[in-house]
């Protein structure tokens, strides 16, 4: 008598451990074999874009803390103040450029290190998460002394930066990098070389090059598939021009590819930041720009290399002091979109290493 | 009081040589007469196990209060992942019209006696930015009841701390045994 087997449909999420915010998975399941991925997102739809067309452009840097990718406040203010700086002709003091580089990077490795410890816990190891915040914690207290924040720090002002830097600041930042340095071969230690870390990851959830720019998978997910593509070098901003830097490129496209290239793109981060800390010059941080700051009418596309990848913000401006539209290109979007292209074939127990490994934030997904 | 300076460090954690003291004081020393419901309450009040739920941007300030430096393991903080073994939710984060209902089912799902800890602005009230918003819910306590309010965008772990302090505090007042039995009672028990 023939067996009869049908699929099986099972729900992942929203609330589940290791789904990283309230994303829901439909999967459909032939046996342990995963036959689709459907993701089901909106769980954190904060109509971000909508919202900024009410408020002006300064009260806007507090808002895309919040409503984009919030392990990456910085970032969002980045690519914000970015646009409309291009739109309205706005020259940003040297010194400016300097601190912000220097706050990009520091908000890279905090965001990385966060994806660092919950790919640990999503695969069995607590010890990594630990460590991670240990170190992440040192970095929110870099943070706390220049901006007064740990998470949204609304410190990029249009035209330069809020507050200068505080006096010891650097010597802080220099000696946490040196601290920093010292601790990876501890992680590789204990992660990057653990077999069972291995062979849960490597080989597992294959994204060939073709579907990776086809998907438009961007950022580490893209360079963990061979598109050797990064913001910093393709479309200089701030700084990146000036400072050397290696962009990690594998082709293996697995999840232990992703893995190894934000573990060098952690590494890169701080040899900017050492860097930018020997060339930062002295003066002005800011220029004068009036508090309800009216932007000439046109258009303007800005991106920027965001820790999860390709970040843009395309602005509308019509000659008041609000935007009249906000659209945002955000990278988790497009790496989850490549989701189903990576998971279908694999067994139910990948579905989390593979997830763990794209590092996507609700917040930017659904925005 | 010890010099052993191992002794001292547990004795800042809890001060044990000196509850010693006042047992031996006692007459019949060795014996300690409180309420069921005292005793109860203090074992329930030291073992708050929340269920750990992120949504927004509050949640990664939760990760850091349970991690490293702020370990809230040692006041018996513990997260549990599902709502089966929780006792108390922290609704970490803004909370949209279409997480509401789930919201609501996992609370549903904890056993009593529950608790609920709304953690940030959003959760609280809709948040500093999410006045003029057609998607987020304004405040998680329209959908389910809550203990402790913690304000912040997002809250500092120690002010997670303090609003976790504030439940024991409230745990430990509660009328727990005597609650459940009137309700019983009237249930025709």
């Amino acid at each position: 008598m023939p067996v009869r087997t049908e699929e099986l449909m099972l729900n992942m999420g929203p609330q589940h451990p290791s789904t990283h915010g309230v994303l829901r998975l439909i999967v459909t399941l032939d046996g342990e074999n995963i036959v689709d991925v459907q993701p089901d997102i909106g769980y954190l739809h904060s109509s971000v874009e909508k919202m900024m067309e009410y408020r002006t452009y300064l009260q806007n840097i507090a808002l895309v803390d919040r409503g984009m990718d919030y392990l990456t406040a910085m970032a969002n203010e980045e690519v914000w103040v970015l646009a409309t700086e291009r739109l309205a002709k706005i020259e940003v003091p040297e010194r400016a450029k300097y601190i912000r580089t220097i706050m990009l990077e520091l908000q890279r490795l905090s965001s990385h290190l966060i994806w660092w410890g919950t790919f640990g816990i999503d695969l069995g190891a607590f010890t990594a998460f630990l460590w991670a915040m240990r170190e992440r914690e040192r970095i929110m207290d870099l943070f706390e002394a220049s901006t007064g924040g740990r998470l949204h720090h609304v410190y990029f002002r249009i035209g330069g930066v809020n507050e200068d830097l505080p006096e010891g600041w650097t010597q802080r930042c220099a000696e946490f990098c040196d601290y920093f340095m010292n601790r990876f071969p501890e992680y590789d230690q204990l992660v990057t070389g653990n077999p069972i870390f291995q062979a849960r990851t490597q080989g597992v959830g294959v994204l060939p090059r073709e579907t990776a720019i086809a998907m438009g998978a961007c950022g580490p997910v893209g360079r963990a598939s061979g598109v050797a593509y990064d913001v910093r070098k393709a479309h200089p901003y701030e700084v990146y021009d000036r400072v050397e830097f290696d962009v990690p490129v594998r082709t293996e496209g697995d999840c232990f590819a992703r893995y190894l290239v934000r573990m060098e793109e952690m590494r890169q981060s701080v040899r900017i930041i050492r860097q930018c800390l020997e060339q930062m010059p002295e003066g002005e941080i800011r220029s004068k720009v009036q508090v309800a700051l009216k932007v000439p009418k046109g258009e303007v596309y800005a991106r920027t290399e965001s820790p999860r990848g390709d970040l843009g913000i395309y602005l509308v401006g019509d000659g008041t002091d609000k935007p009249y539209r906000v659209k945002i290109r955000a990278p988790a979007f497009s790496n989850l979109y490549a989701l189903t292209e990576m998971m279908c074939g694999w067994k139910v127990a990948d579905v989390i290493a593979i997830l763990g490994s794209i590092d996507i934030v609700l917040s930017d997904v659904d925005r | 009081m010890s010099t052993d300076p191992e002794q001292l460090r547990r004795s800042q954690v809890f001060p044990l040589d000196r509850v010693l003291e006042v047992i031996d004081a006692l007459p019949g020393g060795g014996v300690i007469l409180a309420k069921v419901e005292d005793v109860l309450n203090w074992g329930r009040a030291a073992s708050v196990w929340p269920l750990t739920f992120g949504l927004a941007c509050c949640a990664i300030e939760m990760m850091q209060f349970m991690a490293t430096r702020f370990d809230a393991d040692r006041v018996g903080i513990i997260p549990r992942g599902t709502p089966r073994q929780a006792d108390c939710i922290i609704v970490a984060g803004r909370a949209t019209i279409k997480i509401a209902p789930i919201v609501r089912r996992l609370w549903e799902q904890m056993p009593e006696p529950k608790y609920v800890v709304s953690m940030g602005s959003c959760a609280t009230c809709g948040g500093p930015f999410y006045y003029d918003n057609y998607s987020i819910l304004k405040g998680i306590d329209q959908v389910i009841p809550v203990d402790v309010y913690v304000p912040g965008c997002p809250p500092r772990p120690e002010a997670l701390y303090e609003g976790f302090l504030k439940l024991q505090e409230k745990i430990r007042k509660e009328p727990f045994l005597r609650r459940r039995i009137a309700a019983s009672a009237q249930a025709g028990g």
